[in-house]
């Protein structure tokens, strides 16, 4: 079973674990400013949004890579970034639509989310469950249960 | 490890910065945060200068935990001498500045001196510079922050920064960072401003790291986080109804200071609790409540996201309240809504929204407010001193007046930014100001709640509810219930309570985590992340060692035990309704004996055996 990300805003507190979760995975010590997850606070509204990758399936950043450095893992579905092959060019950065990928100047090269390999630290660090890791094909479960629900009580 | 060891010495006076290496010795004996940067304050300031002049320090400290994925370890406090009190100021805050400042790379900041000029400090990692505040001196928290963003084309910088109320001089100003979380009490934010420093902005991009064991501490963290969010008060109570969980509670079991302090009940305190902030209001079928919000690495989520009713008259033609913002807390609703009589949740948010926006303390200004209320009644204080703005218990219109005229130090405002024992003695009615050590009470009536009397009367920082938090156990039954009515035993209870806040103080993390943890439940964490062993004995111990470093820097800087004494309304009014009733604060049955569970003298002073017990500086 393929399984993606799934948030919730309006579960989400602005605590930021998944950013230090997700960066103490990837980078072995905390620091929002690594993480591939960010939330980012609108403050005037008052609501949290957790914001990543959502692995396209035909995905613009690893379209537009001349180095072929974004790969598919076929088991998670994830696009992930090779080190090795990524020459900093960016060019990843601008075709991807939703602003996911991005440089990190420290290392010369582009970061993305990778699903941590099938357990996001992120989700797992989630305190509110915000941030779930369930069924690609089952993200718009919930809201139809809440809904359902809503015809259950009326009828 | 967990400490970065490198802090930075910045001269207000010469400009010179300096990275300095973090005396790990002392760290071994402090810990972190308040002990630490406490033990630098004393070993490196006059406990007799002048708290506003250029001889006192002003030490922004991160704990050792801070920056961490601990749960609440985003904590950072503010270390001075206060103008306020005179004794030594600790405030401690949330939000996300703290963890921003460690990630930079740095435990701390000594600030030192005195600018020429209104100047900022920037903070980049490695670059680090006095840059000109010209452009927003003069301007509220909300405004300095919105130009600091905008001047560094940096949305994650991270700001801490004083309002008007601070550069005004009102002596009870917050710092306030990430725009409505403060370093609250005692006036730190009247220090920074006396040094002409308007804001600190950081950002960080170096991360924390340096966990001593970190698989072990990955386990302590998640049991942390796993006791917290099993707890009925962290894992439901504060993050549905935030602190504000308390009013209805604390009401009716009268203890919850009214009018002054005239009183243990108030008549409208449901229409001020944490509940009512969650019932949809008529004008837009919105309630008061967002959401609830955490600081950084928070898994309790106590913070209140609120708005005012967009038709409430404190609002109109005020753009700057009419979104959300940091909404009330209950130490907040307390002081600006039951002490001054007012029952208008609106007014109370509004109060709130100015208090965030121009850093000042809510439980300083709200106390002070209803001291000037009490004597604007008995007719003390007149229109002519006020300007005309009728000063009655219970009116909205004046609470909303007086928080603007004090936030920006216009008017009367002047006044009640004095805080309240300056302002009563000044009306000459000192009898009439609720504080001790020349600081406000919070909210809990000490007739009401005998440990907390004791509490206030002895806190190093003068009243306050954040050095030693019985209501925990008299009230909520936390770790062991013991009867709010009775002093008998409340000595060892405060003294437990104490020495415990000093420890979860220094580490880095909230003291709300104590509703749910004891030291056990610390000292796992900070074992694993730190160099060296550390038991919840050590803890412990390094918590009795700051309590007793505090109040040996107060007695050097001429706060004897004679002003351990609670205003004479709460040791001879009885209280007149609720389960109260008849009681009196215990205070000199309970004070003997709580110097003697300290091992001090009979007449409170801290002995040479204390001294050399915990190895203070002489």
């Amino acid at each position: 079973m393929q399984k993606s990300l799934h948030i919730v805003p309006d579960k989400c507190t602005g605590c930021l674990q998944c950013e230090a979760a997700c960066s103490e995975h990837h980078e072995g010590v905390f620091n929002t400013a690594r993480s591939k997850i960010k939330v980012f606070n609108f403050h005037e509204e008052g609501r949290f949004i957790p914001y990543t990758c959502t692995q396209c399936d035909e995905a613009w950043c690893q379209k537009a890579c001349p180095t072929e450095a974004i790969t598919l893992n076929v088991v998670t579905g994830a696009k992930e970034v090779n080190a090795d092959k990524c020459v900093g060019c960016k060019v990843c950065t601008i075709a991807c639509p939703f602003g996911t990928v991005n440089y990190v100047a420290a290392t010369g090269k582009v970061s993305k989310c990778d699903l941590c390999g099938g357990a996001p630290a992120c989700a797992s660090a989630c305190p509110t469950g915000a941030i779930t890791y369930i069924s690609a094909d089952a993200t718009g479960h919930d809201r139809m249960r809440d809904w359902a629900k809503k015809t259950a009580t009326q009828a | 490890m967990a400490w970065t060891k490198k802090y930075l010495r910045v001269n207000l006076s010469s400009g010179d910065i300096k990275v300095e290496d973090l005396n790990m010795t002392w760290a071994a004996e402090y810990l972190g945060q308040r002990g630490l940067a406490t033990r630098y304050l004393v070993d490196e300031i006059d406990p007799t200068c002048d708290a506003l002049g250029p001889d006192n320090k002003l030490i922004m400290t991160t704990g050792p935990l801070t920056g961490t994925n601990a749960s609440t370890a985003g904590r950072y406090s503010v270390v001075c001498k206060s103008p306020l009190t005179g004794a030594v100021a600790c405030s401690n805050s949330g939000g996300y500045f703290g963890n921003e400042l460690k990630t930079a790379g740095y435990d701390m900041i000594i600030f030192e001196g005195k600018s020429p000029e209104p100047v900022y400090l920037y903070v980049e990692d490695d670059t680090v510079e006095l840059r000109s505040a010209s452009e927003i001196w003069g301007k509220s928290v909300w405004e300095a922050d919105a130009w600091l963003h905008s001047a560094h084309q940096d949305p994650d910088l991270k700001i801490a920064a004083v309002g008007r109320s601070a550069e005004q001089g009102a002596l009870y100003a917050a710092i306030v960072n990430d725009l409505h979380r403060a370093a609250g009490r005692s006036g730190v934010g009247t220090v920074m401003a006396s040094k002409n420093l308007k804001a600190v902005a950081v950002r960080g991009t170096k991360g924390v790291g340096n966990v001593k064991d970190p698989a072990r501490f990955k386990e302590a963290v998640a049991a942390g986080k796993k006791v917290l969010a099993d707890n009925a008060v962290t894992g439901q109570g504060l993050p549905a109804l935030g602190t504000q969980v308390l009013m209805n509670v604390i009401n009716e079991v009268g203890a919850l200071p009214t009018n002054n302090m005239q009183t243990v009940q108030f008549e409208g305190a449901a229409k001020i609790s944490g509940e009512a902030m969650l019932e949809p209001r008529k004008s837009d079928g919105k309630p008061n409540l967002t959401r609830n919000a955490g600081c950084f690495a928070c898994t309790i989520a106590c913070g209140r996201v609120s708005t005012i009713d967009p038709t409430h008259f404190s609002i109109q033609d005020k753009p700057q309240y009419q979104g959300n913002s940091g909404g009330l807390e209950y130490e907040a609703a307390w002081a600006l809504g039951a002490d001054t009589g007012v029952d208008d949740l609106d007014a109370l948010t509004f109060a709130n929204f100015v208090c965030n926006e121009d850093g000042l303390d809510p439980i300083s200004f709200g106390a002070t407010l209803a001291a000037a209320m009490e004597m604007y009644e008995e007719g003390v204080i007149t229109d002519e001193h006020t300007g005309g703005q009728a000063l009655k218990f219970g009116s909205a219109e004046a609470l909303v007046w007086a928080v603007e005229m004090t936030a920006k130090g216009e008017g009367f405002g002047k006044d009640l930014g004095l805080g309240s024992k300056r302002l009563c003695e000044k009306y000459g009615r000192p009898e009439l100001s609720m504080t001790v050590k020349g600081q406000e009470f919070p909210a809990y009536d000490p007739r009401g709640i005998q440990g907390m009397g004791l509490t206030y009367a002895t806190s190093n920082r003068g009243a306050c509810h954040l050095r030693g938090y019985t209501v925990a156990s008299e009230i909520l039954g936390i770790p062991v219930k013991t009867d709010p009515l009775e002093s008998d035993g409340k000595a060892d209870l405060v003294k437990a309570f104490q020495d415990a806040t000093a420890a979860f103080d220094s580490a880095g993390i909230c003291i709300f985590t104590s509703f749910a943890w004891t030291l056990d439940d610390v000292a796992p964490q900070v074992d694993a992340a730190c160099d060296g062993e550390w038991s919840t004995e050590r803890l412990a111990e390094v918590g009795e060692r700051i309590w007793n470093l505090e109040r040996h820097f107060n007695q050097r800087a001429g706060i004897s035990a004679a002003e351990d004494k609670l205003p004479k309304r709460l040791v001879k009014d009885a209280a007149k309704v609720g389960p109260a009733t008849g009681r009196v604060c215990d205070l000199d049955k309970m004070l003997p004996e709580y110097y003697k569970a300290r091992g001090w003298s009979d007449d409170g002073v801290v002995t040479d055996e204390v001294i050399q017990r915990f190895n203070l500086p002489a």
